[in-house]
């Protein structure tokens, strides 16, 4: 059964057949365009695989925007080591619930998509690193790649072409950091989630410093459209160099929160009246997360903008990893940066001084501030702490809690100052008390 | 140290998984496995897998401390983890801790006298459209309203699994 109903402003690429009787089988699969696209790209030389994906204009949908086509052409032609593909479905980022549910509904597809980056870039051996809470879809994946390996579509002979792809499900056991890529590569490698100084690139040095293509699950889940279909069709769903279309996660004071794929570029406020029902109870709209917890916050007149890469980026902010939080008049702006500093600092790998150190005391002092014993130096404070941690980590978690921080400063500064004072809350009776 | 014959079986297909010279990547998975058997990562466990995997212990312990899942001292046999990050904030998550906390007098990480139940309130879990979200060892629970919560804690307190509990089903398949 689906999570949410869908709504009729969806463009279903990846979700087209989500909803479809035992969607997850390979039977359902193969009836409707399955695996079709694996066996084109058996077919195709590497140049050309690659060149397509390039052409549709696919984007990481991990967060990053990195396009995709581009990252398989880092992997060197030649390699004296093997090469790895690598799946990260660490999904952990703050308002986003996309992965699984490509990975619940379809599986096949992401299976598909996996064997032809590996094809692209002469891969033999492949691995899902699933968060470890996801425990219900690793078995649901274990079970799609039997399946698959049935078929004879993984294995020593995929599709009878005397290629080899094998591919196996890895499980995490919780840590957000580790769906940074380096991070990760050291967690499936069974350590500490730390991240590694770069470069070199995963497509360098990757899984056991060999050469990896590691891409988000729906950026894999997009590829057997692009070969299918063409790259044309692909990017001309979205807007331009934005190819395609994207599962955004609707979240928050709305009336119809859920996952809806839109094409790329849709219009922030559009999906918000339109996809998501409105605002819930009729409140006004205060202020969007745009991308998941790392991005910085929208205030709502910012919020009548093209949901793209580079639109979003236009305006200071980031599309992220498609959850889009919606908050209502109602919403404490200083509740809100607390609590997800507090998630920051409580993830942080502690590895760089900077993100370690600054992420504690950032929350200590958003926590301070809410309880109404704040001052107005503390302001200030918060916004140069932040920008301390800008740039100055190994990985881009520092950049993640500091950007929203600094945005919730700069742009709800009205509301930081209401907490002054010995103010309590001015939209909670009682504040609950954590101690420091 | 013996495990169930299905765990040693899921060991072998673990370890079959990496190259041969990279045992190594099964520990985690080992560990997440083991743990949900045994209970907990005991000093027993951390010595066993690291033999299997060809590690020091010294250097499977830095691992169970770095992972939130991992952990070290028994949680309950139902373990329920109440997300209160940005999207389930938004709509009640704090307050079904807060109330989760009354019910079974059990605060965050901790575990009723009997070993049965256990609490944590919990970082993102990718149900944020489903807001707020609850999860009861490895099943789901979307849009969980106070009664709902009630109704859960109410039948593991009653000394039922949460499948017992049919009023409010796991969303997972």
């Amino acid at each position: 059964m689906l999570y949410n109903q869908p709504n009729p402003l969806e463009v279903k690429v990846l979700t087209r057949r989500f909803g479809l009787p035992n969607s997850q089988s390979i039977e359902t699969s193969l009836a409707n365009d399955g695996y079709k696209a694996a066996e084109k790209a058996l077919g195709m030389s590497q140049e050309e695989i690659i060149n397509e994906v390039k052409a549709s204009g696919l984007r990481g949908r991990g967060g990053a925007g990195f396009p995709t086509g581009m990252k398989w052409s880092f992997v060197p032609r030649q390699s004296p080591k093997p090469k790895y593909i690598m799946v990260n479905a660490d999904e952990s980022e703050p308002g986003t619930c996309k992965d699984r549910l490509l990975m619940e509904y379809d599986p096949h597809q992401l299976i598909e998509g996996v064997i032809i980056a590996a094809l692209a870039v002469g891969a033999e051996q492949g691995y899902i690193y699933i968060r470890g809470e996801f425990r219900y879809l690793i078995e649901h994946m274990d079970k799609a790649i039997a399946e698959a390996y049935q078929r004879g579509f993984l294995g020593s002979n995929i599709f009878g072409s005397g290629k080899t792809f094998n591919l196996a499900t890895h499980s995490g056991a919780g840590a957000y950091e580790c769906g940074e890529e380096s991070a990760l590569l050291e967690s499936f490698e069974g350590k500490r989630g730390n991240p590694r100084i770069r470069p070199p690139f995963p497509a360098v040095a990757g899984a056991y410093q060999s050469p990896t293509v590691l891409n988000n699950v729906e950026t894999f889940c997009s590829v057997p459209s692009i070969i299918l279909s063409g790259p044309a069709y692909f990017a001309g769903l979205g807007s331009p160099k934005n190819g395609g279309t994207r599962l955004f996660c609707l979240s928050g004071h709305i009336n119809k929160p859920g996952v809806y794929e839109l094409p790329m570029g849709f219009n922030l406020m559009r999906m918000i009246n339109e996809v998501g029902g409105g605002m819930r109870g009729g409140k006004k709209l205060k202020a969007v997360i745009p991308g998941g917890s790392s991005c910085p916050v929208l205030k709502a007149d910012e919020c009548d903008v093209n949901m793209d890469f580079d639109s979003v980026a236009a305006i200071k902010s980031m599309l992220g990893s498609g959850g889009v939080v919606v908050m209502d008049e109602d919403t404490c702006m200083v509740k809100a940066a607390l609590r997800i500093m507090r998630f920051y600092a409580h993830e942080s790998c502690g590895w760089c001084i900077p993100c370690r150190e600054g992420t504690t005391w950032l929350r200590k002092l958003l926590q301070r501030f809410h309880d109404g014993m704040g001052t107005r130096n503390d302001i200030v404070l918060i916004g140069d702490l932040s920008k301390n941690m800008l740039g100055r980590t190994f990985c881009p978690l520092g950049d993640a809690a500091a950007m929203p921080t600094i945005s919730f400063v700069e742009k709800f500064r009205d509301e930081f100052e209401a907490h002054l004072d010995g103010k309590p809350c001015p939209y909670e009776k009682s504040s609950r008390l954590v101690a420091a | 140290m013996t495990f169930s014959p299905e765990l040693e079986a899921r060991f072998e297909r673990f370890l079959a998984k990496y190259p041969a010279d990279r045992k190594r990547s099964a520990l985690i998975p080992m560990l997440i496995y083991a743990q949900d058997e045994v209970g907990s990562v005991t000093d027993e466990l951390v010595d066993e897998v690291a033999r299997r995997v060809g590690v020091k212990p010294l250097e499977v312990r830095e691992v169970v401390g770095f992972y939130s899942m991992l952990h070290a001292k028994p949680m309950g046999k139902f373990h329920v983890q109440v997300c209160t990050n940005i999207s389930c904030l938004l709509v009640g998550g704090e307050q079904l801790y807060e109330q989760a906390c009354h019910k079974l007098g059990l605060g965050h990480k901790q575990v009723s006298a009997d070993g049965r139940i256990s609490l944590e309130e919990v970082e993102c879990i990718a149900a944020c459209s489903w807001a707020p979200a609850v999860q009861i060892n490895y099943d789901y629970y979307h849009d969980v309203t106070p009664a709902q919560l009630d109704k859960l804690l109410d039948g593991l307190m009653a000394g039922k699994a949460p499948e017992q509990i049919t009023e409010v089903p796991k969303v997972n398949s």
